[in-house]
């Protein structure tokens, strides 16, 4: 990262120098120049790629089928409709999984001999959950709970895909959290116990905010890939923003409500990437004025 | 910002590479029209077509191949409605058992634009005048007709009248017709739950997590006998106005083939082939009610 300092007249009277003035007036030309390059190039380029895709011999029938206006207008409307059932499986299992995979963590960290039961089970439970396959796991608890009939359990697949979806992220999640907590340095630990924090004490106030703080940005990549997955609740028959494109598509043997699917997720991706971008920047800054710890 | 030390050179030259590297790939696609276009010229001519692999015939079909369609999941044994049906056609054109060769080809890629590698599909699928943008069909070579199976413990199976499955929650597999009567003729009140492969509707109609599906008569037949046995055929539905509902076979839309494959069928069903057939592996599907 270039570091730009203002050379404009400061209060305390600092004036720049004819050199320092000429060094900026050079560097920002440098950089002019190379926006341009870099305009030229990406458009060169962009232009040969249309020109390469659209002179295709299978252009025609490839631009029907996958870029068809009228399909793109009828698919619309039921991609969003999916979509609603996505982003509200993803608040509620996002928020689920958080929680639960810090439990996990937590409980595979614990020390003593006493605690050796919860970390052995927690060990196996993040080995498990984070081997099996998702849509196996989606399977099981879609129509395998059900299946038991049990009095007051839901048959409802999108709750029971939901509950799916956590009992796979939260194993991922939980490793994640699990190596932010181990990055903590043992010293830390060492200095609260000293300091008369009990050991509860110190992992809340002192391990667990620096760990947290540590795993944002794989946490939300995390995130982002539940966002995704979230639709394959679908496998027990709901209608998210992928199926809803599947099913005009196999009706009317056209594959536009694909595409108008794909770019929908990927608008929703991109302000995600950018918040964890963001967040990632400012916790380096934070860190970088020694501002933590 | 670190773009600023390197020339304006190198930035076109990356471009112009990446452009040339594309412009690579770009004749492989154009090998292919020519050998279709040469192809468009056959004639009918018993055991002669211009096939996919010449001397043999390339028949598609999702997997698993459901019974009564096919059976035992081998589209090859020439058991199953589907399966004799397109022996038969093979056949009439010229070609005798051993000439045809099965290709597992996924329902979706069936009708994905570019060469075909199958001559014709033989998977259940509906005539309609929107999938004929993207595929070619064959004639008709089965009326089908969709049905409702329900589990004999639900209320759904006591509908007599379309009217009575307003309020039940139905089920049917994606792609498939038996969606769009739930759709269009049923509205239910309830979102109907679309399953990828009707065994997921299945184990969804067991387990309760619907009241009823939508399935193909014969289907619903199949399912009912052999595999839901705690579940029955509630009905049919009428056939929607003006055509009836018809299975064909699935060809590349600039294939050469159509029109030969269409008079197999034509013929199989004037010499009545496809009768026999029918009866001979779909026959339950006789008489269920009619939902009014």
């Amino acid at each position: 990262m270039t570091l730009h300092t203002a050379p404009a007249v400061h209060e305390d009277g600092y004036v720049p120098s004819e050199r320092r003035i000429a060094r900026e007036r050079y560097r920002r030309a440098r950089t002019r120049r190379a926006t341009a390059i870099a305009a030229t190039s990406t458009l060169v380029t962009g232009a040969v790629l249309f020109l390469l895709i659209t002179g295709s011999p299978g252009w025609t029938r490839t631009k029907e089928t996958f870029f068809s206006a009228h399909y793109a207008r009828v698919a619309f409307p039921q991609v969003m409709e999916g979509l609603w059932l996505n982003l509200r499986l993803l608040a509620v299992c996002g928020a689920a999984v958080l929680v639960f995979g810090l439990l996990l963590a937590v409980a595979r960290t614990l020390r003593g001999p006493v605690f050796f039961p919860v970390r052995a089970l927690a060990t196996a439970y993040t080995d498990f959950f984070r081997g099996l396959p998702l849509i196996i796991c989606l399977l099981m608890v879609v129509f395998g709970v059900p299946a038991l009939r049990l009095e007051g359990v839901t048959t409802d697949p999108v709750l029971l895909g939901g509950a799916a979806l956590v009992l796979t992220y939260s194993a991922y999640v939980a490793e994640v959290f699990r190596a932010g907590i181990e990055s903590v340095h043992p010293s830390q630990r060492a200095a609260a116990r000293s300091l008369g924090l009990s050991s509860g004490q110190a992992l809340r106030f002192v391990v667990l905010p620096q760990a947290v703080r540590r795993v944002v940005p794989p946490l939300l990549n995390d995130l982002v890939s539940l966002q995704k997955d979230t639709g394959l609740v679908s496998i027990a028959g709901a209608v998210d923003a992928v199926y809803a494109a599947q099913i005009i598509a196999s009706k009317d043997f056209n594959y536009t409500p694909y595409v108008v699917a794909g770019l929908v997720f990927v608008a929703l991706t991109i302000p995600m990437t950018r918040l964890t971008d963001w967040v990632t920047a400012r916790m380096d800054r934070r860190r970088a004025q020694g501002g933590i710890v | 910002m670190h773009l600023a030390n390197r020339p304006l050179v190198t930035a076109l030259c990356s471009a112009v590479a990446l452009c040339a590297a594309l412009t690579g790939c770009a004749p492989q696609a154009e090998e292919k029209a020519p050998d279709r276009a040469a192809g468009a010229t056959a004639s009918c001519a018993p055991g002669k077509l211009a096939t996919q692999v010449p001397g043999k015939v390339t028949v598609g079909t999702d997997k698993p191949a459901y019974a009564p369609w096919f059976s035992d999941d081998e589209p090859s044994n020439g058991k199953g409605f589907e399966s004799a049906v397109a022996y038969a056609v093979a056949k009439e054109l010229g070609y005798d058992r051993d000439a045809v060769v099965w290709q597992h080809t996924p329902f979706n890629s069936a009708f994905a634009p570019g060469a075909k590698k199958f001559d014709f599909d033989i998977n259940q699928v509906s005539i309609s005048e929107e999938r004929k943008k993207a595929v070619a069909f064959s004639s008709g070579y089965y009326d089908v007709r969709q049905a409702v199976v329900a589990l004999k413990s639900s209320k759904a199976a006591k509908a007599t009248r379309v009217a009575d499955l307003k309020d039940v929650k139905l089920g049917a597999q994606v792609g498939t017709t038996s969606l769009d009567f739930i759709t269009d003729l049923v509205e239910p009140e309830v979102k109907p739950a679309v399953y990828q492969r009707n065994d997921f509707a299945k184990s969804a109609l067991k387990t309760g997590q619907v009241d009823a599906i939508v399935v193909d008569l014969p289907t619903a037949f199949y399912i009912t006998g052999a595999e839901v046995p705690e579940a029955e055929v509630v009905g049919q539905f009428a056939a929607s106005s003006g055509d009836p509902e018809r299975f064909g076979l699935v060809l590349d839309r600039e294939s050469a083939l159509t029109s030969c494959v269409s008079g197999a069928v034509d013929a199989l069903r004037e010499d009545g082939t496809l009768a026999a057939l029918e009866k001979k592996w779909l026959s339950d599907a006789v008489d269920a009610p009619v939902l009014k």
